[in-house]
């Protein structure tokens, strides 16, 4: 992989991104409504009093100019519905908490996923495959807000194992990051079996096997490597998704994760905090998509970017 | 010696024990979402307010029983005769959280601070009351002198009222009309309401605020009331989620939940626990019906539209919280006002709506066009406007349609008035009728329906007036009437509060309004 190569992609994020700045900015101001219609009346005079507060009372090509003039800076603005926070601060206080849901819903997702459909590829079209396949169909009918009051009643309320909500100690974190990591350990095990059976009627599988290796040895050695590629291309998106889309989650779960402001400030017409999660989230999906092209090219070899 | 050794030992542990034993005197909360802000000033919203009412104090404070007036700030009050001049004596002992006394120049301050239009408070008509109120929030006068405030000592407030207003006092207790600190709002601008900055003047000070995780509130040592306030501290968790704040509470989390899930009221109505708690409040959940659209235009049609809902099924059937039927717009027992019910319940009413829809001109319905019904997205908005559709169509044979919009686009709908009839609810602000029947009165920004009756806005400026509650009462009746003969608001059902409440908690008590100050509150 050429450095020339990296330095291209990353050459290509910026034009988007200032694409995706200006279509957020413009497409959020002009739904109807704004962040301070509101049930009850508000005179004329104490709106006007508002927007001059937010700049909202200049033309919009110049808070656009305005608006990207602080971005350059690395500042987001304050918060229209939180008062006294910037979005900065908003994005430093959640998203450490979305990242570390994320990435221990993936680790759960990986180790059961991995797990599963190992263990299904390896001995194909045995109760060892039918039984987790099954309930790979399953983690990937069933969505979050099935599986998370399930598993709160079961090991919350009932058994009370673990904390039915919160955000605290080691013990909340367990309920939510296995709600999140089914769905996609669900398909992260498809897609592992899927590559390995493939990897399985490769040349180089039958000379190991050949060479008398025993079939625990060929999966650890021979075929994850190749048969994993699908879950890594896979992976990218996945984290991404899972960072962002943790919403339901956070909400049954009640988590003070990034997911909860991205819709609510859609719904508070909170222009900055909007403008600020989207272009976070652009900005992982990005980053994540790249690194997993990395990735791919370290473990396969027949791959090149020129 | 050895025995008072032992004695001492004896006593220590037992202190020890008790220590460890004694329930912890922390009260954890469901209250719904995030606060915006904890700034009395400006924000809205009841899960601010709900905080807000122990993280400040006004004048004037309420017994959580009866719901009069109590001294807060103010110990004493002096009402001249013609109902507007009030004498403020301010408590010595009264201090904010760093120490400072509070003083009279403190609630002049804040109260200029409300009405400015600079701080763009939404609430800043609770200023109007005030002499010159309004005119200065409205930019007509820079001179904030011009407002009816003085200060003759530290210890004294004189407020000069625009009118007589019978419930001046019970006002006192809405946040906006609470005291901030001087130094720290003009030294912290924005900013002032974060933890590291805050000084306020109630019973309980602000520890942490945590965004979509908690608010922790810890007693405060400087407050004048003190030795009544039993709790250490409170938290309040932002859960927006029913089911999750439900859970929370079976697990022994929380103390008290915002609500309960209304697929769960049937459920926990017949536990026996006495947990489950359900008591009227002071809001109204009705239809907005433009009068300028035809043909909601014609006043016949409205009445038959009126008359063909059952609201007792409504209630029972759709709504399912136990709420009350509304045959009246404003909610019973607002400022000791019970308004007679005008809507007839009987069968009657049904062949009374057909016979006006005839007289306006469309027997059993023919030739109506469709009545169009908005409401902000919702699966309770649209349950029940689901079934009005229905009672239409088989009462009267009105056609009708439901369409829904998301809630700031719904917003922007009814300010223009581009709808027919459009879903609405309303809280009071404070404990008067005048609350609920100002809202109708020509040219008020709450009045959704454009509608526009010179007898009635006579009725309401009068009551605005009257000293006399009896004579008031009277006055707010005969604008009841008005309002159910004109309709230009089609009362549904009057609020429930529903909510879970630990059976621990003591000093705790239903009202209409669901005030519930937890300086009085404990844990068993």
């Amino acid at each position: 992989m050429s450095l020339k190569y990296l330095l291209g992609r990353l050459a290509v994020m910026v034009p988007v991104f200032f694409l995706v700045v200006t279509l957020v900015f413009f497409m959020i101001r002009f739904a109807p409504g704004g962040p301070f219609s509101s049930e009850k009346s508000v005179s004329p005079a104490i709106l006007k009093n508002l927007e001059a507060k937010y700049h909202m009372d200049e033309p919009l090509s110049r808070q656009y100019l305005h608006y990207l003039k602080d971005l350059l800076h690395g500042d987001l603005g304050p918060s229209f519905k939180h008062a006294n926070r910037t979005v900065n601060e908003i994005i430093a206080e959640a998203l450490p908490v979305s990242l570390e849901l994320g990435l221990l819903s993936l680790t759960w997702a990986l180790m059961i996923g991995i797990c599963a459909g190992g263990l299904a590829a390896l001995k194909p079209n045995t109760s060892w495959d039918y039984i987790p396949m099954s309930f790979a169909i399953l983690g990937i009918c069933l969505p979050t807000f099935v599986v998370g009051p399930v598993l709160v009643l079961v090991f919350g309320v009932w058994l009370q194992w673990l904390p039915v909500a919160g955000w605290e100690s080691w013990q909340d974190r367990v309920l939510p990051s296995l709600t999140l990591g089914f769905a996609y350990a669900a398909y992260i095990s498809r897609l592992t079996r899927g590559g390995l059976m493939e990897i399985r009627m490769q040349d180089f599988i039958r000379t190991a096997r050949a060479k008398g290796l025993s079939e625990s040895d060929i999966l650890l050695k021979h075929s994850l490597r190749g048969g994993l590629l699908p879950v890594i291309s896979y992976l990218g998106p996945a984290l991404a998704g899972i960072i962002t889309g943790a919403l339901v989650t956070e909400t049954i779960f009640n988590i003070p994760g990034l997911g909860r402001f991205f819709i609510e400030s859609a719904v508070n017409r909170d222009y900055t905090v909007v403008m600020g999660t989207s272009l976070l989230y652009f900005t992982l999906i990005f980053v994540c998509n790249f690194l997993v092209d990395i990735f791919y090219a370290l473990l396969d070899p027949r791959v090149k970017y020129v | 010696m050895r025995r008072s050794t032992l004695l001492s030992c004896l006593a220590f542990s037992l202190g020890i024990s008790k220590l460890l034993f004694a329930t912890p005197q922390v009260l954890n909360i469901g209250n719904g979402s995030e606060p915006k802000d904890l700034d009395p000033h400006t924000v809205t919203g009841v899960p601010e307010s709900q905080i807000i009412q122990n993280l400040f104090e006004g004048l004037v404070s309420k017994d959580p029983q009866t719901l009069k007036p109590v001294g807060g700030v103010a110990e004493s009050w002096k009402v001249s005769k013609d109902g507007r001049t009030y004498i403020f004596k301010i408590r010595k002992n009264a201090k904010w959280s760093n120490g400072d006394p509070v003083t009279s120049q403190d609630f002049i301050f804040s109260w200029k601070r409300l009405l400015d239009p600079q701080t763009a408070s939404e609430y800043a008509y609770q200023g109007y009351y005030i002499r010159g109120g309004r005119d200065f929030n409205l930019g007509k006068v820079k001179d904030s002198s011009q407002l009816g405030l003085k200060a003759p000592s530290p210890e004294t407030l004189e407020v000069v009222l625009e009118n007589p207003t019978p419930y001046f006092l019970s006002l006192l207790y809405h946040h906006s009309l609470y005291p901030v600190h001087q130094t720290t709002v003009q030294k912290h601008q924005m900013r002032w309401t974060r933890p590291e900055n805050i000084v306020s003047n109630g019973p309980f000070t602000l520890q942490k605020w945590e965004m979509n995780k908690v608010i922790s509130l810890q007693k405060s040592p400087h407050h004048w009331d003190a030795p009544q306030v039993k709790l250490e501290g409170v938290n309040y968790y932002p859960i927006e989620k029913p089911e999750t704040e439900e859970k929370l509470f079976q697990v022994k989390k929380l103390h008290v939940t915002g609500t309960v899930p209304t697929e769960k009221i049937a459920y926990w109505t017949k536990d026996n626990s006495g947990v489950f708690r359900r008591h009227p409040y002071l809001g109204t959940y009705f239809y907005w019906m433009n009068v300028t659209r035809p043909p909601i235009n014609n006043k016949l049609v409205r009445k038959a539209l009126a008359l063909a809902i059952d609201r007792e099924k409504l209630v029972k059937f759709v709504v399912k919280g136990g709420q009350a039927p509304a045959e009246f717009f404003t909610p019973p027992g607002i400022g000791d006002f019970h308004p007679k019910a005008l809507l007839p319940k009987d069968g009657s009413r049904i062949a009374e709506a057909k016979k006006l829809l005839e007289q306006a001109g469309f027997p059993q319905g023919k030739g109506l066009p469709s009545i169009e019904i908005l409401y902000n997205t919702s699966d309770a908005h649209k349950k029940i406007a689901e079934a009005i559709q229905q009672m239409w169509k088989e009462n009267l044979g009105v056609q009708a349609t439901l369409y829904n919009q998301e809630w700031k686009v719904f917003l922007d709908t009814q300010h223009s008035h581009n709808y027919m009839v459009s879903r609405a609810g309303w809280i009071a602000d404070y404990n008067d009728p005048n609350t609920f029947l100002d809202m109708l009165t020509t040219g008020n920004g709450n009045n959704h329906a454009a509608w526009s009756n010179t007898s009635y806005d006579e009725l309401i400026a009068k009551a605005a007036k009257e000293k006399s509650p009896q004579k008031r009462n009277q006055l707010f009746q005969k604008a009841e009437e008005i309002l159910l003969e004109e309709l230009p608001v089609l009362p549904l059902y009057i609020y429930t509060r529903i909510y879970l409440l630990s059976t621990d908690v003591q000093g705790w008590y239903e009202n209409v309004e669901d005030v519930h100050p937890l300086k009085y509150v404990s844990l068993k």
